[in-house]
């Protein structure tokens, strides 16, 4: 069955994210897809969409008649962005919803299935379509150890999907991305949004949440974070921390089951011991590799491939490598 | 003031967790209460004590055996325990979940309202984060979620929330839900006075039909739970020099650069 119509939430739609890319590719093995955006998509974007075979991109437009005026950056807030995802399904007649997985996500979708009656999948790893036709969502659950398979028994299925669940790939011929303009009555609401800051993306390097390669540093970088962010950036990679690590103040994000999760190709800890809490944000990873000055440090135990030494001294050498490698 | 604290037991995460029968392995040995439901206890207690007056209630969806995560809110000082317990609910997806903690706090209601409703910013079994919200929209309340500083005053409530890359401030009036992240307080441990002070505490049980509960059908059903294969044996090198090269070869005979 392929005649479904699967939404893709673009948010923002000033740029795709290759989490967003992901989930075209997902969407394109269950049916037709379209995207809903909060605000007028790019002309480079427009033309992504078509690369990745999205066939209409719905953009919201919000309307007071439900009695709620929407000010400024408030489009982003899950409650509306799930008016916007659930007029979009009752428009489009659409059967699936995916969107990332991120905080903000996750609210917007449990809001849409909430006004949709619809089952509700957090987290998934990968979605396909089960024998009997249901939608099927598997995900990788404590810390990575088990896999489980959920079917949704209503007739929309409402998805949050992991970033690099699967390598994001355009579709066999290019699309004319059609947009169209979805009404949107805003629910009244009693939050105030006083203020909203997206912290900046630093240079070429990716965000932590997508990125194929990630290099963390815990407590055994003393605070010296150059010989991380120096193999960092020989790899492409983006550059996480511990908890602790983040709590000195040494670097801004936290890899953690309550930082951010990560399931990248490959996770290389540096100075990091392996405590469960940091272990549940990245246990999922492909290849799990860790440097440590400590023989007993707890995450050898989930590594593939693990050197005992000083990161002032391995970490700049394996640098040094990767860039004659690459040339 | 007076607030609802929602607590989850939870598998310890540093026991061997796993799943029987399709459904969480749960054994009170090696359950405890959610560490991020600490975080919702301690800004309960601090709201109430900057109120100059009021209770805090810890609210709960559980089975009745063992009862981790009561015990422990009491050790940290909550007045009231409530344990909502019924065979309709085992196995609830999220949808069941809110709907019966709505409905117990709409039970609590009867005998006064509810000012606040607060929560953890996750359970560390399923990590779902959706529970604030949905809990929101069955009691037709605002949703501050994710607040990792909080104040009230004059009936409004305002919230610093960090999520993803983004930092915002929000605003809503009480009666309201809130949604606590790890870095809102440092939850206090429990002394030996609210040790014993808990042991004279009682969780109070309600049934579904107490709280006047229809629980709804569950919209999603598991059809497999089943363990990862275990990885295997970590190669080790211990620098001596090379260290870093190995770790280069390691990433280049596997293609991953």
């Amino acid at each position: 069955m392929t005649n479904r119509t699967v939404l893709v939430l673009l948010d923002p739609a000033t740029e795709v994210r290759s989490s967003v890319l992901e989930l075209f590719t997902v969407a394109r093995g269950l049916g037709t897809v379209e995207a809903v955006a909060l605000e007028a998509p790019t002309v480079e974007v427009l033309a992504q969409l078509g690369a990745y075979g999205v066939e209409t991109v719905r953009q919201a437009e919000f309307s007071a008649a439900g009695g709620g005026v929407v000010k400024g950056d408030e489009r982003h807030l899950p409650a509306l962005v799930a008016a916007a995802l659930t007029a979009a399904v009752r428009r489009a007649d659409a059967d699936v919803v995916l969107l990332p997985s991120s905080f903000a996500a996750k609210e917007a979708a449990a809001l849409t299935a909430h006004a949709l009656g619809a089952g509700l999948i957090i987290d998934a790893a990968g979605v396909a379509e089960g024998a009997d036709g249901r939608v099927v969502g598997s995900k990788r659950v404590f810390a990575g150890s088990w896999d489980t398979a959920c079917a949704v028994t209503t007739p929309v299925a409402v998805l949050t999907m992991r970033a690099n669940a699967v390598v994001p790939v355009p579709a066999d011929a290019p699309v004319n991305t059609e947009t169209e303009p979805l009404a949107v009555d805003v629910p009244e609401s009693a939050v105030t949004l006083t203020s909203r800051e997206v912290k900046p993306r630093v240079g070429d390097r990716p965000p932590l949440e997508e990125a194929a390669i990630v290099v963390a540093g815990g407590r055994g970088t003393d605070g010296d974070f150059a010989p991380v962010v120096e193999l960092a950036d020989a790899l492409g990679a983006a550059v996480g921390a511990s908890r602790d690590a983040v709590f000195e103040g040494w670097w801004d994000t936290y890899v953690g089951q309550t930082g951010v999760t990560v399931a990248p190709r490959v996770y290389i800890g540096a100075g990091i011991s392996g405590a469960p809490h940091h272990r549940g944000g990245m246990q999922a990873s492909q290849h799990i590799v860790a440097v440590n000055s400590d023989p007993e440090a707890p995450i050898f135990e989930i590594c593939d491939f693990a050197v005992i030494g000083e990161l002032a001294d391995v970490l700049p050498q394996a640098a040094e490598e990767i860039r004659r490698h690459k040339g | 003031m007076r607030i609802v604290v929602t607590v989850k037991y939870v598998p310890d995460i540093n026991t061997d967790r796993g799943f029987e029968d399709r459904r969480v392995r749960r054994t009170p040995d090696e359950g405890t209460l959610n560490e991020l439901d600490e975080n919702a206890v301690e800004a309960a207690l601090q709201l109430v004590k900057a109120a100059g007056e009021g209770e805090v209630i810890a609210l709960t969806v559980a089975p009745p055996d063992g009862d981790p995560a009561l015990r422990k809110a009491f050790q940290l000082g909550v007045d009231r325990g409530i344990r909502v317990s019924d065979d309709a609910l085992a196995g609830a997806d999220y949808f069941g979940t809110a709907a019966a903690l709505a409905a117990a706090v709409r039970k609590l209601e009867e005998d006064g309202p509810v000012d606040l409703v607060v929560t953890g910013m996750a359970a560390l079994d399923g990590l779902g984060s959706v529970i604030p919200t949905l809990l929101a929209a069955e009691l037709g309340r605002p949703a501050l979620t994710l607040a990792k500083k909080v104040t009230v005053a004059d009936g409004v409530l305002a919230v610093v929330r960090e999520h993803d890359d983004v930092t915002e401030e929000l605003s809503a009036p009480l009666p309201a839900v809130l949604s606590v992240t790890d870095t809102a307080n440092t939850p206090r441990l429990p002394n030996f006075k609210l040790i014993m002070a808990a042991r004279s505490k009682k969780a109070e049980e309600w049934t579904g039909s107490d709280i006047g509960l229809a629980a709804p059908a569950a919209r999603t059903e598991t059809l497999s739970a089943g363990p990862r294969p275990e990885r295997p044996e970590v190669q080790l090198v211990t620098d001596k020099g090379e260290g870093g090269k190995a770790l280069a070869a390691y990433l280049i005979e596997n293609d991953l650069v």
